[in-house]
């Protein structure tokens, strides 16, 4: 399982914007790369990323191969009630990651 | 007369300090870039502006340039960004990510890191809940690209 890391405020005030930071390890290979015996190395990148926010879905983001290694994505939000957000990772596969964070609206 | 070698070395900063002219393979959107960005328009019509890039002018590794692209909007829940499309005109494939917000972002902003191929201009267009098409550019230089070593 790739390693995920998610950095959220652990307390945030109702009606405040704030920041999401997401990283997953992965390899992104983009399908152009050839290995030493100059056979093309297949395609395996992370194509889709959902963040949802007590069920309702807040960021999506489609993905290409011209995103660098170990994906990074950072976006905002809007605190509205405490509760749970989730991240899920899609890759070509189909083979997803989930991860998922607590937030404290006060 | 004779140069010291104190104005030598003067004259080669001055000469890398100045702006290096950047290259202009890519001057017109090339026409993979041309075709993706048109696959997003549809019909509609772009205009410049509200989309700003946030990128370095010089990096020195293709393989992962940081980005952050914003759009001046309020967010509210009838004027707001809906997608965020951006694209490198100069890579192999020119799209790099769409992004999908709505009023609940709160602020339309997502930053990641991505792959550039060759020195070339990013372009990024934001689709407004008013149906309206927006977009922004800058132009980056590569000491080195992506997708070549190894």
């Amino acid at each position: 399982m790739p390693q995920a890391l998610i950095r959220v405020p652990a307390e945030v005030k109702k009606g405040e914007i704030f920041e999401i930071k997401t990283l997953i390890s992965h390899a992104m290979e983009t399908g152009v790369r050839r290995d030493n015996t100059g056979r093309l190395i297949p395609r395996d990148i992370i194509n889709r990323f959902v963040c949802t926010y007590n069920g309702e879905e807040i960021f999506r983001a489609d993905l290409f191969p011209a995103i660098a290694a170990n994906p990074f994505l950072t976006f905002f939000t809007v605190a509205r009630k405490s509760g749970e957000l989730v991240f899920q990772w899609t890759d070509d596969h189909g083979t997803t990651q989930t991860e998922k964070a607590k937030i404290t609206v006060v | 007369m004779r140069l010291t070698r104190r104005q030598v070395i003067g004259a080669i900063v001055l000469g890398l300090a100045s702006p290096l002219p950047v290259r202009r393979a890519a001057q017109a959107t090339s026409e993979n870039a041309a075709a993706a960005i048109k696959a997003i328009l549809g019909d509609a019509v772009l205009r410049e502006g509200k989309v700003s890039l946030d990128m370095p002018s010089i990096a020195e590794n293709g393989n992962s340039v940081p980005l952050t692209v914003s759009v001046d909007s309020p967010m509210t829940g009838t004027d707001h960004v809906r997608s965020i499309h951006v694209f490198a005109e100069a890579n192999p494939r020119p799209n790099v990510a769409h992004f999908h917000l709505g009023p609940r972002a709160g602020r339309a902003q997502v930053s990641t890191r991505i792959r550039l191929f060759t020195s070339q201009k990013i372009i990024a267009i934001a689709a407004l809940s008013d149906g309206s098409f927006w977009s922004g550019s800058t132009e980056v230089v590569i000491t080195l690209a992506a997708c070549i070593e190894e």
